[in-house]
């Protein structure tokens, strides 16, 4: 270690491999994975969710599932929670789905309408 | 960058190693494996959570979810439900008898959002292994802005302003030692951690080592630099294998990123650090004896003065500070003196790391503002006594500490207070008994611990543990005569004033403080010839 600046370029990159530790307010992405969710792709969904983040270097989204949310027929299923917006739940994803949502919404800000099943009114 | 939706944090500290953590992180690995989540999640051992009492703890993240008392049996559940599904394994949460609610987050009790947490900062967050998640959170920059922007003597100022004082047993100022070592003559300098914890129920310094050594690590290497010492040592007993292992490892890590060795953040500045392994004597915690002990010779304590500071290892200028004072350094130049003296009181400043032991709900390691009071500290920290059994008696300090009653329930928990209130802060041992105890029988325990540990040099310390033993040995056999306690009043003052070193010095010091507070349980065992916790009784008990 040379200098100051040395060690806070390591550390910037250290601090993202324990951000998800820190509890902090952040993007949360949910994927049901009740027994349909599963039957009906949803690991594949959430495997190609964590791989575009880990692609897109997104290391303040977190990624967490939930069991059955009652709607089996429209798995798998997406929720995509930020602080200070509404919930929006996008249904029949699909790996690419799943990219592109990423993409569109994570990265840039815009709902994919076209697969939203279900918008929470009350902001989060 | 690796990326992982799921962190699980397995606790390899001491108490949770001997409940059998490791398995448990074996199984999991093997069973993320065989399900096949291997790339999404990421097992981490890291260091003591605080409620040892429920270990084996392991801790899920995203959500933090706590995981009590799991055992390898368990581990295909969690993989299945919550790993794979997201379903919280409620069975395994947290349900202490104060909670009748199963509690997900540690944070949401009492037992953690009580405690303010500077040493143990990193512990259960980060793996110890890895030097990068020590400095993903602030790691070594308190080291780096001391090596580049400030003199030696500034940063003794900045410790001397704190105000820290040492958090071995005697509270001494740390800046003021730094000082008197830095200002003494002599070429070369030396550094000593002392990692020894002999004292019966602390594991404090050792938890801290192993949930994150690199804290105590940077503190040496500021210390060092700060009193002008080259090199360091850090004193462990040899049964820490555990913290050991650990810190060769930490201490290979840092030399590899150049923060220890020759020329450390480019300055010129060169510090490195050795580990000596003691045989677990207590005396040998005791600072001189532990010089003699890392020079080869017998682990007996020295005439003092010269103190270590003017002549110390190899009869160089030494430094001795524990390895809770050093783990304080860091935080405080990062945060400023002020910071350090807004936590606390103003005659103690900052936080105490206890070993919460005996007859308590929450047993385990918890980090609290010096000041607080001993029933903050039981009752809402401490969730109080199990078994519906009532508090009789709080021992802090330790074996040389003192036995404090009910009525002091509030004495704040400081260097000064618990000394006034004849006890003593000590290392952080905190013993917690309920009334099935019987005073003397615990005083002859403690007694028990002395005669085998003292190291025989003096007179008055060799015997007189002995003959301490037997007059309470005596009482506890309901064989003494009130004439008995009066010899025992005078023995417990001559070996107070006339042994060598602070062990014969507070050897009596568990005998005065029940004589003072539970002079009725005395009386009942020699007048009344009964013990009233039914434990002591006219058979011979001598060991
Ligand atoms: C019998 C005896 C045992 C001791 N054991 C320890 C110990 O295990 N760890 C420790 O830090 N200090 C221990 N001390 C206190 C040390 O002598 C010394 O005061 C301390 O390490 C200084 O560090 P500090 O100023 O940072 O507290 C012991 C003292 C005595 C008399
Ligand atoms: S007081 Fe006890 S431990 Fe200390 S030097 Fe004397 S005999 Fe040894
Ligand atoms: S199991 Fe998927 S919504 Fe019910
Ligand atoms: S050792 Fe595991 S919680 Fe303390």
């Amino acid at each position: 270690m040379k200098s100051l600046d040395e060690l806070k370029k390591l550390r910037e990159k250290a601090q993202e491999t324990i951000r998800l530790r820190e509890q902090t307010e952040g993007t949360k992405i949910i994927v049901g994975m009740g027994t349909c969710g599963i039957a009906a792709g949803a690991r594949e969904v959430m495997l190609a969710l964590v791989d575009e983040l880990q692609k897109k270097n997104l290391a303040d989204v977190v990624v967490t599932q939930t069991g059955c949310a009652g709607l089996c027929e429209k798995e798998p299923l997406v929720e995509v929670v930020r602080p200070g917006q509404p919930k929006i739940t996008y249904g029949y994803m699909t790996p690419e789905k799943a990219r592109q949502m990423i993409t569109s919404h994570i990265v840039n800000g815009q709902v994919i309408g076209e697969y939203v099943i279900a918008r929470e009114d009350t902001v989060s | 960058m690796e990326f992982f939706r799921s962190h699980v944090l397995v606790c390899s500290g001491v108490n949770c190693s001997f409940k059998g953590s490791r398995s448990v992180r074996n199984a999991l690995v093997e069973e993320i494996e065989k399900q096949g989540l291997g790339q999404e999640i990421k097992v981490v051992e890291t260091g003591c959570f605080g409620l040892c009492e429920e270990g084996p703890v392991i801790v899920v993240y995203p959500e933090a979810v706590h995981y009590c008392r799991v055992s390898p049996g368990d581990v295909g559940e969690i993989v299945e439900e919550h790993l794979r599904k997201g379903r919280i394994v409620n069975r395994l949460l947290y349900r202490g008898e104060a909670f009748p609610k199963a509690v997900q987050t540690w944070e949401q009790i009492d037992f953690y959002s009580r405690q303010k947490r500077v040493v143990l900062r990193n512990c259960g967050l980060i793996d110890p292994d890895n030097i990068d998640e020590y400095i993903a959170r602030d790691g070594y920059e308190a080291l780096g802005r001391v090596l580049r922007h400030l003199e030696p003597g500034e940063v003794i100022g900045l410790i001397k302003e704190s105000g820290l004082r040492g958090r071995g047993g005697a509270g001494f100022p740390a800046g003021l030692k730094w000082d008197f070592t830095a200002s003494a003559p002599g070429d070369q300098k030396y550094l000593i951690c002392n990692a020894d914890e002999g004292e019966p129920g602390t594991f404090k310094d050792r938890l801290i080592l192993e949930g994150d050594p690199h804290s105590v690590i940077e503190g040496m290497t500021i210390a060092a630099y700060a009193i002008g010492a080259s090199k360091g040592y850090i004193y462990f007993r040899g049964e820490y294998n555990l913290s050991i292992d650990r810190l060769t490892q930490a201490l290979k890590q840092a030399r590899e990123y150049g923060l220890l060795g020759e020329n450390i953040f480019g300055t010129g500045f060169g510090f490195d650090i050795e580990i000596k392994v003691g045989a677990g004597a207590y005396v040998c915690g005791e600072e001189t004896a532990l010089i003699n002990s890392i020079e080869g010779k017998r682990g007996e304590p020295r005439y003092k003065p010269p103190y270590p500071a003017s002549a110390g290892l190899w009869g160089k200028p030494t430094c001795v500070n524990n390895v809770e004072t050093l783990a304080n350094v860091p935080p405080i130049i990062l945060n400023g003196a002020e910071w350090f003296r807004s936590i606390g009181t103003e005659k103690c400043p900052g936080t105490k790391v206890f070993t919460l032991t005996g007859n308590i709900t929450n047993a385990g390691l918890i980090e609290v503002p010096m000041g607080i009071t001993l029933r903050e500290v039981i009752y809402d920290i401490g969730g109080g006594i199990p078994n519906g059994r009532k508090f009789k008696m709080a021992q802090t300090g330790g074996t040389s500490g003192g036995c404090l009653p009910g009525a002091l329930l509030d004495v704040p928990m400081d260097i000064d207070s618990l000394a006034a209130a004849g006890s003593a802060l000590g290392s952080g041992a905190l013993m917690i008994m309920d009334d099935s105890h019987c005073i003397i029988d615990v005083v002859k325990c403690f007694l028990q611990f002395f005669r085998h540990e003292s190291c025989g040099q003096c007179t008055p310390c060799r015997e007189g543990t002995w003959r301490l033993y037997e007059l309470v040995d005596k009482i506890s056999r309901l064989e003494a005569t009130m004439e008995d306690v009066e010899l025992l009043r005078r023995l417990s003052r001559t070996m107070e004033d006339a042994s060598l070193c602070a062990l014969g010095q507070t050897a009596p010091f568990p005998v005065l403080t029940t004589m003072r507070f539970f002079p009725e349980e005395y009386e009942a065992h020699i007048k009344k010839g009964v013990c009233p916790a039914g434990i002591c009784s006219a058979v011979s008990q001598t060991a």
